[in-house]
């Protein structure tokens, strides 16, 4: 079990130090994405790669700024035969990647039908409907029905924290709380507690949230939550307009400092 | 709200109640986090009623300079961490298909029958904790169950009630 990379990235280790120490071994290095030729910087993803030469690949727990870990398998893409996260591997030299098939499409709509088949994903009946990353990619993959059975889970609310809320039931698992939380904010006060469909999000060792002290109440993991699953109180749906990029400017600033 | 969880660790550390805890911290050095899941196993076996607090678990933390929510999240993948006081006794039966076959789901009944417990609780009078378990490894003598440290195989109804009277006979003694 690796649970070094997270701390690694966010104990103070100045992002230019990084840049000065690695400017010398970075060389190119050539892929072929769609037989397309592709030159890029090793220890690039591929998803940075194909988003940087305007190929779309789905995301969900991907946040710009944040750390990849593959969490939600929606950036799969073929790496000669081999299906792959996107977001999670590196390109090498003569790599050749295929970010659309029909295969892909039909495993990315599955894996998103099981996504809404977890939790109790009803849009409309949902604070964050119309702002909502799940809602979105729904739409564009053309997801029209859920084929798989709805678990129907009856998870718990907890409204405990004076200003926000977190419903497990609207939860995808996607990680981008417990990162950013620990990577932009510095308080660690999210993790992933349980194993399989018992996976919750958690605040410190499972307490409410309203009691934990290490929150400071900034309110990144509510503008990074891709769902309906933290929101602030007191807002109606209309007004439940999230700004995960606000974290991706952030993140950016700070390097350019 | 807040400061309520700080205020009963300093409590409980004052009235040396996770005394067990310091003395396995004692043993291992700080920082190293490769060492957690070692702590987490001699917290639980040295603790009379067999759990993790959130108490010990916030200790640990301390200890390994780890996040509460990264330790509580490791602990609970394991299904052999508890973090509710158990029986002095833990009762694993094996659910795994082999034991399956040659019926565990007749030792479980049997056993929440004898014990007149369900599935997860522990006696009245706090000597069994009646949980099952994954394979236990043991499938050439299935059915099979562990009572602590100890394996049962080739169980039988008669063989269930003989072993728990005898376990309830030595303890009465001890």
């Amino acid at each position: 079990m690796n649970l070094s990379v997270r701390s690694r990235s966010c104990i103070g280790m100045g992002s230019d130090d990084i840049k000065e120490g690695g400017k010398g071994l970075v060389k190119d290095i050539t892929i072929r994405i769609d037989d397309k030729e592709i030159s890029a910087p090793s220890g690039s993803t591929i998803l940075e790669v194909a988003k940087a030469n305007g190929f779309y690949i789905p995301t969900l727990c991907h946040l710009d700024g944040l750390t990849d870990i593959g969490a939600c398998r929606m950036c799969v893409v073929s790496v000669g035969g081999k299906i792959v996260t996107s977001c999670t591997t590196k390109i090498t030299e003569g790599m050749e990647v295929i970010t659309n098939s029909d295969r892909l499409a039909e495993l990315r709509r599955l894996n998103l039908e099981l996504i809404f088949a977890e939790r109790n994903h009803v849009c409309s009946m949902c604070v964050s409907n119309n702002h909502c990353e799940l809602q979105d990619l729904a739409c564009d993959l053309g997801m029209q029905h859920v084929e798989v059975p709805y678990a129907y889970p009856r998870l718990s609310i907890d409204a405990t924290h004076p200003k926000f809320i977190v419903d497990h039931n609207r939860c995808i698992l996607c990680g981008r709380c417990v990162r950013v939380c620990a990577e932009v904010e510095g308080a660690h006060v999210w993790g992933i507690a349980g194993r399989g469909r018992e996976t919750l999000v958690i605040t410190e060792l499972g307490i409410d949230w309203g009691d934990a002290e290490t929150c400071t109440d900034c309110g990144k993991c509510v503008e990074v939550c891709p769902t309906g699953a933290i929101v602030e109180k007191g807002k109606a749906a209309a007004e439940m307009e999230k700004h995960p990029q606000l974290v991706t400017t952030l993140k950016e600033r700070r390097e350019n400092d | 709200m807040k400061g309520k969880n700080t205020a009963r660790t300093l409590v409980s550390i004052m009235l040396n109640e996770e005394v067990h805890v310091n003395e396995v911290l004692k043993k291992y050095p700080p920082s190293i986090r490769e060492n957690l899941l070692d702590i987490l196993h001699d917290i639980q076996e040295s603790d009379p009623h067999h759990y993790l607090s959130n108490e010990a678990l916030t200790a640990v933390a301390t200890h390994l300079g780890m996040d509460l929510a990264e330790i509580k999240g490791t602990a609970s993948f394991y299904s052999m961490f508890s973090f509710t006081p158990r029986g002095k006794h833990v009762i694993r039966v094996c659910a795994s298909p082999p034991c399956q076959l040659l019926g565990a789901s007749t030792v479980l009944d049997k056993l929440i029958d004898t014990l007149a417990v369900k599935e997860g609780e522990t006696t009245a009078d706090g000597l069994f904790t009646l949980e099952t378990s994954s394979c236990l490894g043991l499938c050439g003598v299935a059915p099979v169950m562990m009572i602590d440290e100890t394996s049962y195989g080739n169980l039988t109804a008669a063989r269930i009630v003989e072993i728990i009277e005898r376990i309830r006979r030595e303890d009465e003694t001890s």
